[in-house]
């Protein structure tokens, strides 16, 4: 699991089963100081609460179908939940 | 399984339902000389790990769910272990 910023949106009109009304999101993958790092890729959101601009948390593998109901879809990286707040212990321990 | 260090956490509040009661830590990947290579992960605490202590994450699914004992968990990295030592050979 890895930290991500939703930028945008994605619709499908033709899907494969099990995918029906899953939303689809755009989301750029960050560094756990929240810097982008590498390239946006798209997530399925089984919570249904994310929105652009947020900072979500993401999965990646088998784990990413797992977060849907039915879970045997084909998805392989998917919103685990919405980032409140990331606390980073600097070096010097604050 | 990876060496790692923990160096954050991480709340969300709104989340998959399999993810509520577990705390998220931040942790950078480890080379086996202990420094760090520059990528992390968040993995679900299972060690009662603290900051900066250098710990063991399992990264792999299956196993993840054995250890938080419960199916279908969209978890994949969990911290096992706090690591007290890493001995390598010359």
């Amino acid at each position: 699991m890895q930290l991500g910023r939703v930028i945008g949106t994605m619709v499908v009109s033709v899907t494969t089963p099990g995918m029906e009304g899953v939303p689809l999101l755009w989301v750029q993958p960050l560094s756990k100081l929240n810097e982008p790092v590498g390239e946006p890729f798209v997530c399925a959101d089984g919570t249904r609460m994310a929105g652009p601009g947020e900072i979500v948390t993401w999965v990646a593998s088998r784990e990413a179908a797992l977060t849907l109901n039915p879970s045997y879809v084909p998805v392989d990286h998917a919103v685990v939940g919405l980032v409140d707040d990331t606390h980073i212990h600097q070096e010097d321990g604050t | 399984m990876i060496l790692g260090r923990v160096c954050g956490t991480v709340v969300t509040t709104i989340q998959h339902e399999g993810m509520n009661g577990h705390r998220m830590l931040v942790v950078d990947r480890l080379a086996p000389d202990g420094t760090p290579t520059g990528s992390y992960l968040i993995a679900v605490d299972a060690a009662q790990a603290g900051p900066g202590e250098t710990v063991l994450v399992l990264d792999e699914g299956n196993g993840a769910r054995q250890v938080l004992g419960r199916e279908g968990l969209p978890i994949r990295s969990v911290v096992v272990g706090i690591v007290d030592e890493v001995l390598l050979a010359e």
